[in-house]
């Protein structure tokens, strides 16, 4: 930057500065917004519509840009009949729902708990509870990965070890399951992995709801006689609400697109019977290994409708009103 | 925005204690059991790895799985050091992870600086456009995106990965909360009758004061960057270049892998994120739930 002379009228309104410094001062944000914009549409917009425009082509990457062909919508019809991009649909719903679900249950009573209960440790235990948020989604895999071994796993050990405690023993399976080799255990392993990962993060999107709420209404509620399950229900619950909804939909666009878990887990083949492969793995997979661009962009595209309506759905049962009708 | 707990600086006041029985059911003991356990589930994966880092292959797999620590860990270490550079692939983490979060830093507080400091013709237009587009799925972006940096010939160089992720929304969204609420207005027309250029007082106000937030906003960078897979996963194609968590994925996707030296690696990956988070997690909280909770 080029410094401007010192003006030494020191007193004189900024508004009123004329020659380099008006100009300045004009076009000074316009520059220092600039490089996102700039960015934006070379990396985000324009791959989009690259995208679009690539999903009507039929092009095996590598082979040259003149190689491709116009094909319609021969790769979203290729798409819709082929089994197994419904059966990576169907997956990723079922593990959306899967994973999604129990994160909110088990959040929500923690952070409860946590608000209610903790005072001097309440700091480290939302610390311990945010470590898995922090930590490598690879790593953590890896590590459930040898967990849930089948013969040696920790998991089967622990559950072993649960089954023969008296009284509430007949909790616990008698048998070793095999978590990551048989079909019905696929999307409940990725599931765990994924509730272990994110139900901390939700208590603490809970807790910072909480914590919102002003002290005073809970005083004046008692003041006017209101029973406990009475303002659980007409104070917490509805200003809990909005945080409730950007915790669901948070679950719901990340369960919905989820690669690096089941992709460890299965160990990039998608597992027994595929019920692991999400359709980011099954997209991944067309484009890297099968090479085939435009199907993998109409997938993408196909996708992207889904977590599109979902996201509406969501908005229009819990956006603006829903959640509030009590029981 | 609402803070998960005291900002530094304030002193610790005691909470008072919530208007009794104000949620249902749900007795103490209830509440500091049902922490503990969810405490102890979270705790023992990690506590696992630092077990089986340390134990060698055979001893990971037998029954009853071991619980404690072996006395196997440089052995391991020498195994994961034969299989792959592991150290080159940490660096090239470290590399990745630093040089995007000094240009995030740097671009997110300058445009944050422009939307909170100015007011200038389509400031609020350009804004939301800039909210909207962290609404976009990344689902869209993972086929071109792999296509363009074969096209630039940027496969296999960390810049696929850190320029197009320079200026981000959120750090930009962040950084104009913070600057909005944080710095006086009259400093800056002060800077401005002295004569100072609008970059100077950038550099010279803006900067400086700004410290918490760059603090928040390069940490969750760091971060991201930092465990990021899918990512390198498409830009890094040799075992001289790929990152940590590819390096891992590697050596788990070979037959016969070595899961005592595996579990060192995880190790070496998961401990400096650790030893970060031990020193500011309540920034890091913060940072990262800001984005969800701002009320």
């Amino acid at each position: 930057m080029i410094a401007s002379p010192k003006t030494t009228s020191g007193s004189r309104p900024p508004r009123r500065a004329g020659g380099w410094a008006e100009f300045q001062r004009r076009y000074a944000p316009y520059i220092f917004i600039s490089p996102f914009f700039v960015l934006f549409f070379i990396f985000g917009l324009f791959p989009i519509l690259f995208n679009a425009y690539l999903s009507f082509q039929e092009w095996q990457p590598g082979t040259g840009l003149g190689d491709m062909k116009f094909v319609g919508f021969r790769n979203y019809t290729d798409n819709l009949t082929d089994p197994t991009f419904w059966l990576s649909l169907k997956n990723t719903a079922v593990l959306a729902v899967l994973s999604g679900l129990p994160q909110h249950l088990l959040a929500i009573p923690l952070a409860f708990a946590v608000y209610g209960g903790l005072k001097k440790l309440q700091n480290l235990v939302t610390a311990v509870y945010f470590l898995p948020y922090i930590t490598s989604i690879v790593a953590i895999s890896v590590i459930f990965f040898t967990l849930f071994s089948w013969q040696y796993g920790v998991i089967n050990a622990a559950l072993n070890a649960l089954h023969n405690i008296p009284l509430i023993g007949g909790l616990f399976p008698a048998d070793k399951i095999n978590w990551l080799g048989e079909k019905e255990y696929v999307q409940p392993s990725i599931a765990l992995v994924v509730i272990w990962r994110y139900t901390g993060w939700n208590m603490l999107l809970y807790l910072s709801g909480l914590q919102a709420i002003p002290k005073e209404l809970y005083e004046a509620a008692s003041v006017d006689g209101a029973t406990g399950w009475q303002s659980f229900r007409y104070i917490t619950l509805p200003l809990l609400r909005p945080i409730m909804f950007v915790a669901v939909t948070l679950s719901l666009i990340g369960g919905l697109q989820l690669f690096e878990e089941p992709f460890i887990l299965t160990n990039g083949g998608g597992g027994a019977g595929q019920a692991g492969l999400t359709t980011i793995m099954y997209m991944y997979r067309t484009y890297a290994s099968y090479s085939d661009a435009g199907v993998a962009a109409a997938m993408s595209w196909l996708l992207f409708l889904v977590i599109g309506a979902l996201t509406l759905i969501n908005n229009r049962l819990f956006g603006r009103s829903g959640m509030a009708g009590g029981n | 925005m609402t803070t998960v707990s005291p900002s530094a600086g304030q002193p610790e006041q005691a909470r008072p204690a919530p208007a009794r029985g104000f949620l249902p059911g749900l007795p103490r003991f209830a509440a500091y059991l049902l922490i503990a356990v969810g405490a102890v589930l979270t705790i023992a994966p990690f506590y696992f790895m630092f077990v089986f880092a340390t134990h060698s292959r055979t001893e990971i797999f037998q029954l009853p799985p071991p619980t404690w620590f072996g006395d196997n860990l440089s052995a391991n270490y020498q195994s994961l050091m034969d299989r792959v550079p592991f150290w080159r692939n940490l660096w090239n983490s470290l590399y990745l992870a630093v040089i995007t979060t000094a240009t995030t830093l740097f671009f997110c507080t300058l445009a944050g600086y422009a939307f909170a400091m100015y007011s200038f013709k389509g400031r609020n237009a350009l804004f939301g456009l800039l909210l909207a587009t962290m609404l976009v799925p990344g689902t869209l972006n993972i086929v071109p995106f792999a296509l363009i940096m074969q096209a630039l010939g940027w496969i296999d160089t960390p810049r696929a990965l850190w320029i197009p992720g320079m200026a981000s929304a959120f750090g930009i969204f962040l950084m104009r909360q913070y600057i909005g609420s944080a710095i006086p207005r009259e400093l800056v027309e002060a800077a401005r009758i002295d004569g100072a250029t609008e970059f100077g007082i950038f550099r010279k106000i803006i900067v400086p004061l700004t410290g918490p937030a760059m603090a928040t906003l390069g940490l969750v960078t760091f971060v991201q960057s930092w465990n990021g897979f899918l990512g390198p996963l498409i830009i890094f194609r040799s075992s001289e270049t790929y990152t940590a968590p590819l390096a891992l994925r590697t050596l788990q996707g070979i037959a016969n892998t070595d899961w005592g030296a595996l579990m060192c690696g995880v190790a070496l990956t998961v401990v400096p994120l650790l030893i970060l988070f031990a020193i500011a997690s309540r920034q890091l909280i913060e940072g990262l739930t800001a984005g969800a909770t701002k009320g």
